[in-house]
């Protein structure tokens, strides 16, 4: 355990010190404020493009934005909140075999399997964190403007998503226990989306794809119960559990 | 005791065989150089030692317990200094040392004190700034001090004096100097100056196997100096032993080389100055260097 606990020490230092953590702090906030931002301006923006719609024939009449058009902001926004933050990880495991940094801490005799998940642990914490920054930021605007009682579900379509994002970083440290270039990872990570994304179109599979997951965000009008979203749910935490299994083989064999 | 045994290792990378049923041990309480040219497969025996890469063949013990690729327990009794050592930037000596020692299982106390100890030996004490802005010398000096901060029966050092300028050497082989006591330096290197000046017992990698070992004085031993050298004063000099000796050659402007190794050629020549009042300013037998050994062997 202190093996464990000096390495996570260092990777929160890490992220402190790089600037990491700042960075992805400012991108959540920002994530957060932009979706009620946008649904505020939305009226403006319209009555401001008007007259140029109506010269091709469109009219517009008055835009009645409420809670339900920021949380639709917030799922369409978040997923780019975690490209950003896959980017940004994408060498946690790699700048170290590139650097060499961890040849050291191995010949101390600290146990491989510790050094993924103390990583894997911090990257998840950090993303769980920034969901929940977003999420509070955009819940508590959405409060104040206007009534998030008319939003169904909202917690569990955040969770959905979160879970979602859990999932890919899992991915990019599958990857990064086998690649030793972060963007043989990030493709990696790109192909595992590409993959569970197409599962998705089919009808008879999509239930079971994780990529399912970000369809949640339809629950927030009402709709069909999250009981649809089970076996989505329970393919991805089992996904999780198998690439952690992979992963700590792979990386005890690995050539760091 | 041998506190590292390897035993019939080989090891290639695709079709390179780099390690051809390789074995050699080294005694403990010994300063051990490993020689070989760049390239000859030194890192990769070492790696292999340290369980940071996989032999085809053979066996790797290290005080008598047998080495195994990824989960290595037997890391416990080795201090290693890679030919590169990098830090995280981030963080500063003393917050470096801390975190290995508490991967190591120190305890908080001993990390203390070791860490001021050994950052004091490598000179590094006063330095409070993070590792970042470390040059390379520093750099080496404190991967020495991370190598030896579990007090590790054995230190391996891959090329510590490499990269180094001659003073940054120095201060790197007094410090494996010192702490020979108390842990067997095993080190490889193709510097052969530093050998000479600090290593008990040598063995030469040539080609994946070992091409020459033992100690100093035993390889020394196995071709004797054979020949005599004498330096004059003046260019003159020489011409006029040359006069007298015709088997001399010259080899510069006032120097001149004999063959002979006993000790009586040896007095023979002190004669022959004497009597023809010649006067010398050196005469020497000529001991065999390590470099020429380590050419004979290349050439062989």
């Amino acid at each position: 355990m202190r093996q464990y606990l000096a390495f996570t020490k260092k990777e929160w230092l890490e992220q402190i010190r790089t600037g990491k953590l700042l960075v992805l702090a400012i991108v959540f906030v920002l994530f957060g404020i932009m979706n009620p931002a946008l649904a505020k301006i939305t009226p403006w923006m319209m009555e401001m493009m008007s007259d140029q719609l109506a010269q091709t024939g469109m009219t517009v009449t008055a835009v009645e934005v409420d809670a339900l058009t920021s949380w639709t902001q917030f799922f369409k926004n978040m997923p780019l909140a975690l490209v950003v933050f896959l980017i940004m990880s994408a060498g946690i495991f790699t700048a170290e075999y590139q650097k060499g940094t961890l040849i050291n801490i191995v010949t101390k005799g600290m146990k491989r399997w510790k050094i993924y998940f103390s990583k894997m642990c911090v990257m998840e914490a950090v993303w769980t964190l920034g969901c929940l920054l977003s999420y509070s930021i955009t819940y508590g605007y959405n409060a104040y403007f206007w009534d998030n009682s008319i939003v169904h579900h909202i917690n569990f379509a955040v969770f959905a998503f979160w879970l979602f994002g859990f999932w890919l970083i899992f991915v990019l440290g599958l990857a990064s226990a086998f690649c030793n270039s972060s963007a043989v990872v990030m493709l990696i990570v790109a192909a595992a989306f590409g993959v569970s994304y197409l599962a998705s179109l089919f009808p008879a599979i999509k239930e079971y794809s994780p990529s399912y997951l970000l369809e949640s965000a339809g629950l927030l009008a009402g709709g069909e119960g999250t009981g649809a979203y089970m076996s989505a749910i329970l393919v991805t935490i089992g996904l999780i559990l198998v690439g952690n299994v992979l992963a700590v083989i792979g990386f005890d064999r690995k050539n760091i | 005791m041998d506190i590292l045994n390897i035993s019939h290792v080989s090891k290639s990378f695709g079709s390179n065989q780099v390690i051809d049923d390789l074995s050699f041990s080294v005694p403990e309480h010994s300063v051990f150089g490993f020689i070989g040219k760049n390239g000859a497969g030194k890192t990769t025996t070492m790696k292999m030692a340290l369980g940071l890469l996989k032999a085809d063949g053979g066996e790797i013990f290290v005080n008598g317990e047998k080495v195994r690729f990824g989960q290595n327990t037997t890391n416990r009794y080795i201090g290693y200094l890679p030919d590169v050592p990098e830090f995280y930037g981030f963080l500063t000596p003393g917050e470096y040392l801390k975190m290995c020692g508490e991967i190591t299982g120190m305890e908080k106390a001993q990390i203390q004190e070791r860490a001021k100890d050994l950052l004091a030996l490598v000179g590094l004490e006063s330095v409070n700034k993070r590792i970042r802005g470390f040059s390379r010398g520093m750099k080496q000096r404190l991967g020495i001090a991370q190598a030896l901060l579990n007090q590790p029966r054995l230190l391996i050092c891959d090329e510590p004096t490499s990269a180094l300028d001659p003073v940054g050497r120095k201060e790197i082989l007094d410090i494996l100097h010192a702490v020979k006591e108390h842990t067997t330096v095993l080190f490889s290197t193709h510097i052969l100056s530093d050998v000479e000046r600090i290593c008990d017992r040598i063995a030469f990698l040539h080609e994946g196997k070992i091409a020459l070992k033992g100690t100093i004085d035993e390889i020394k031993n196995i071709r004797k100096g054979d020949s005599i050298e004498i330096e004059f004063f003046r260019p003159e000099d020489a011409k006029r032993f040359l006069q007298i000796q015709e088997t001399a050659v010259q080899t510069e402007r006032t120097k001149v080389l004999l063959s002979g190794n006993r000790q009586t050629d040896m007095l023979a020549v002190m004669k022959l100055l004497a009597e023809n009042h010649i006067f010398i300013q050196r005469l020497e037998q000529l001991e065999p260097t390590l470099e020429e050994l380590f050419m004979e062997v290349v050439r062989k």
